[in-house]
């Protein structure tokens, strides 16, 4: 297990430095100059000259990633603009709205998804499957900005039962978990189905219905444990989608968090703010990653020993 | 070990009501796109206490099939009994649960390969252990040291070190013999094995029967070998049941059915199996290829294979009797059994 | 004694009804998709011409028309028309045609990248391989709406850029595909008998690898094009795809929250739209994968 911890923290590491080596590269590949840009046309020159200095334009583009990477390392994204607070600090006062709302999205998917995933498997070919198949394609494509604002016109404005946006109670949570639930849970029941499906009809599943035991415990113990090895790689992955969601609803319900704050950014073109917001999320997602990667060996012996033999 | 030489074994052609397991025209069919398949049509047999049964025939000829029905798994919702009755100790194993409160405690099952049959996320002590957990309430303790106990018994050593590793970390034989160990935990009266060695090197092969053998006399419980391969039986089992495309062709003590074969089947088995020790000869396989269960033949199954068919054979399935001047117990589902008896053994 | 074995596992007579059942499957859910797709594709194509749409116009006493309404000039507004005035259908339809082009055009830049990227990862292999599939996996841990955010907000909206900002984020799922096949393909006898008949290098990836990935591309194209359809409409909502003066739907969609109370038509109707294409487009990328390659589940 050590070894495939240790694999699995450097892998995590190195992708965290692609990506702030990604953002650099992007930055330096947009034509015109980047301080420019970033400040935008009404920028006046001293401005200009400050950022010029802080992202050491004047510098060879060697000197500039080294100065980029040791400004990331510090966490330093230099002054918000036009808040005139530190750029992480902005963003790290918004993470924890972000983080309530994807992980009460998180836990509605998982508490309705499998449970859903393994009706379906279980009655395959029913009609109870296909309308589960159905639904679950439904929440895939459905533009979840697009039905957001349709959970507002129906839920707050016609209806009045829950607040439009902001947040504050728990009603206000309601909407905007449900509209970023809905794509994560649908492709859950998909996995789900096609993951059980999969092993019901494997030698082990055959194994425990012969060694007597109860048709549950041969689904929920021997055939789920195994579909959910598959499962969880993807379902870290699609955490990715979850969390670009976040951006999207959070700007739908006006939801304090790091996403609406990365729009809001974008707009009055505070591109510290920007760099902190995306590389934050990044650190998120690639956590996330990395648990599910120690999940999956945890769930499969297989994995987990390869490294130890 | 024969039929004629061992005590426990009650002889051939007593009444049935002495039978532990009785299969009467047992008939499982599976719905395909391609239509309907009867996978057993009509099969019956019947298994003794403490005897060892096997149950012979090609890929298709519906003895793993015939196994699951035994034990009530036929796979769902593609394949269901239709007829006939399986009768265990008395009790009805088509009836509603009875296979169900039977299966793990008095009839147990071994397949073919290990690897796949052994749930790959579990530890094997944790695997072995659930029969006691499941069954009888046992603590997690009480379990594990039953299982070291059954992984002991069937011959794996180091076996306390070996009862926290995962199937995967064991050689072929080895999970084999933890199949053996977890079909065997609650002691049940029956074991069916199916295709227990097909899957292993030829030296391990004959390690597991020899263990299959040893349990068995230990435990006297009964034992059904579900085979392709005759050279695997012949030696531990008393009976053997034929199966083709779905029937059984020719049925009774080993050695009889060996020597004097009734059923062109059987002959031309055994016309294709080299004898080591015997004269050096041409083997002579068996014309044409396995039956197509979607589309066979009228009358008797094996008829286009078959040197001795005639008009009857097409018209009129051939009804299991007893082979004409045998042994009791010897029965043959073929028009010309006389025929195939008087063309005398193929080898010796 | 007989100490002696034999084989009669020939064939599996029960298995040859099983694998020809799945040949057949999703011949409905093919042909549901191509019809659906098919009329998108004639309304964006041929709609604009019937139905006249000026972006700039303004006709202040059509504002808000709820749909079915009879406009000023006597025509019939079926889905009623938005906060300027303007018919939403012609809107649609002009909206269908960006959404269509933008798409078609991302797939095609992704595509020739990813394609490029996985035959030269895949045949030729060692560093190469190494540092190709090392670039994709980074961008695989990156969640590719964030990536797209951050170029677009750099580029500034507009149609050009929402075609490479999707392109940048899309390509890996190409090249992977394609990586595969070249990898399969580069060990196959025929390939082997070529080289040894002397064909160089890119007449192999030519004639060799390229047709093999052809298949596997194709259908990962169609499951791909709903996913870029709808990230279009989501950076176009957010205000980072195409301009506001551009009449694609998630520009439309995002006009019409200001008049939730009032017109609910502008926002709701676009949506279905976009909705029903991109579940159009789903169908139809599952029924081809599972038909032709069902190992692409995964992606």
């Amino acid at each position: 297990m050590g070894a495939y911890v240790v694999r699995r923290l450097f892998f995590s590491v190195f992708v965290l430095w692609g990506a702030v080596t990604i953002i650099f590269v992007v930055l330096r590949l947009v034509p015109g100059d980047p301080a420019y840009i970033m400040l935008g046309p009404d920028a006046d020159q001293a401005q200009v000259d400050a950022l010029r200095a802080q992202l050491g334009l004047d510098h060879s583009l060697a000197q500039q990633y080294v100065t980029y990477l040791t400004n990331v390392v510090h966490l330093d994204f230099g002054q918000s603009f036009r808040l005139s607070t530190d750029s992480m600090t902005l963003v790290m006062q918004r993470v924890p709205a972000t983080i309530q709302l994807a992980s009460t999205a998180l836990l509605l998917s998982l508490l309705i998804g499998l449970p859903l995933g393994v009706i379906a498997a279980l009655k395959a070919n029913t009609w109870l499957d296909r309308t589960i198949s159905v639904f679950s394609l439904l929440g895939q494509s459905t533009p979840s900005f697009w039905l957001g604002i349709v959970m507002i016109l129906v839920f707050a404005r016609n209806l009045q039962v829950l607040p439009s946006s902001g947040s504050g109670s728990w009603a206000h949570l309601v909407l905007p978990t449900v509209t970023l639930a809905l794509p994560f849970l649908a492709i859950l029941v998909r996995l789900t189905r096609s993951g059980l499906l999969e092993v019901v009809h494997e030698g082990y599943v055959q194994t425990a219905r012969a060694k007597g035991l109860a048709e549950g415990g041969v689904i929920l113990v021997h055939a789920l444990r195994n579909a959910l090895i598959p499962i969880v790689t993807v379902v870290g992955l699609q955490f990715g989608a979850l969390l670009g969601g976040t951006v999207i609803v959070e700007t739908v319900f006006a939801w304090p968090g790091v996403g609406r704050l990365l729009i809001d950014s974008i707009s009055r073109r505070d591109y510290g703010v920007v760099q902190a917001a995306i590389l934050l999320v990044a650190t998120i997602f690639v956590l996330i990653n990395l648990l599910v990667d120690l999940l999956y060996g945890f769930l499969d012996p297989r994995v987990r020993l390869a490294g130890d033999r | 070990m024969t039929a004629t030489d061992d005590p426990t074994v009650i002889p051939a052609g007593q009444s049935p009501a002495a039978a532990l397991l009785d299969v009467r025209d047992l008939r499982v069919e599976f719905s395909t796109s391609a239509g309907p398949v009867t996978a057993v049509d009509g099969a019956s047999f019947e298994v003794r206490p403490g005897e060892t049964v096997a149950l012979l025939g090609e890929s298709g000829s519906g003895k793993s099939v015939t196994a699951q029905a035994i034990l009530g798994i036929v796979p769902k919702p593609a394949g269901r009994v239709t007829g006939g009755s399986i009768e265990y100790a008395g009790r009805d194993l088509l009836a509603p649960g009875t296979a169900g409160s039977l299966r793990g405690r008095e009839i147990a099952m071994v397949f073919q390969d290990p690897l796949s049959s052994l749930n790959p996320v579990f530890r094997v002590g944790a695997q072995i252990g659930e029969m006691f957990r499941k069954h009888r309430g046992a603590s997690r303790k009480q379990a594990r040291a039953e299982a070291l106990d059954l992984m002991r018994r069937v011959g794996i050593p180091a076996a306390e070190k070996r009862l926290d590793d995962y199937p995967h970390q064991f050689s072929g034989g080895m999970r084999q013999r933890v199949m053996i160990a977890m079909a065997l935990a609650l002691s049940p009266k029956l074991l069916i094995a199916d295709e227990p060695t097909t899957a292993l090197d030829v030296t391990v092969q004959a390690q597991i029967m020899q263990l299959l053998a040893r349990l068995q006399a230990e435990e006297g419980m009964s034992l059904v070998l579900i085979t392709h391969d005759l050279g695997v039986v012949a030696d531990v089992a008393d009976r053997v049941v034929m199966m083709y495309a779905g029937r059984v062709v020719e049925t009774g003590p080993i050695r009889e059915v060996y020597d004097h074969s009734a059923h062109p089947y059987t002959a031309g088995l055994m016309g294709s199996v080299p004898v080591i020790d015997g004269p050096r000869q041409r083997l002579t396989p068996i014309q044409g290829s396995p039956p197509d269960l979607l589309h066979l033949p009228s009358g008797c199954s094996f008829r286009p294979r078959c040197q001795y068919a005639g008009t009857i054979c097409a018209e009129q399935e051939p009804p299991l009797l007893p082979a004409p001047g045998r042994m009791p117990g010897h029965q043959s589902a073929c028009h010309h059994a006389d025929q195939v008896l008087s063309q005398g053994a193929p080898h010796v | 004694m007989t100490s002696t074995e034999l084989d009669l596992t020939t064939t599996t007579p029960l298995a040859t009804p099983v694998t020809a059942r799945k040949s057949r499957a999703g011949t409905a859910r093919i042909r549901f998709g191509l019809i659906v797709i098919a009329v998108y594709v004639v309304a964006a194509a041929i709609g604009p011409w019937l139905i006249d749409f000026d972006s700039v116009a303004t006709r202040t006493a059509d504002r808000l028309k709820p749909p079915g309404s009879r406009l000023s000039d006597g025509s019939l507004a079926i889905f009623g028309t938005d906060q300027v005035g303007q018919d939403l259908l012609a809107q649609m339809l002009q909206g269908a045609r960006i959404s269509i082009a933008v798409g078609l055009a991302t797939l095609l830049l992704a595509g020739t990248i990813g394609v490029t990227v996985g035959i030269a990862a895949g045949y030729f292999g060692g560093w190469l391989d190494g540092v190709l599939m090392r670039l994709a996996d980074i961008q695989l841990a990156f969640p590719s709406i964030l990536l797209a955010i951050f170029i677009a907000a750099l580029l500034g909206p507009s149609v050009v850029n929402v075609v490479i900002v999707l392109a940048v984020s899309n390509w890996v799922t190409f090249a992977r595909v394609a990586r595969g096949q070249a990898l399969a393909t580069r060990r196959r006898e025929f390939v082997d008998a070529s080289r040894t008949l002397g064909a160089g290098t890119w007449r192999l990836i030519r004639r060799c690898v390229l047709p093999a990935s052809v298949a596997p591309v194709l259908v990962v194209a169609t499951v791909e094009i709903g996913h870029v359809i709808l990230a279009e409409a989501s950076l176009s909502f957010l205000g980072l795809g195409t301009p506001a003066s551009t009449p694609s739907w998630g520009v439309t969609i995002a006009n019409g929250r200001n008049y939730l109370a009032d017109a609910w038509w502008i926002s709701t109707v676009p949506g279905i739209a976009l909705a029903f294409l991109v579940i159009s487009l789903g169908v139809l990328g599952d029924a081809l994968r599972d038909r032709y390659d069902p190992r692409l589940r995964s992606l």
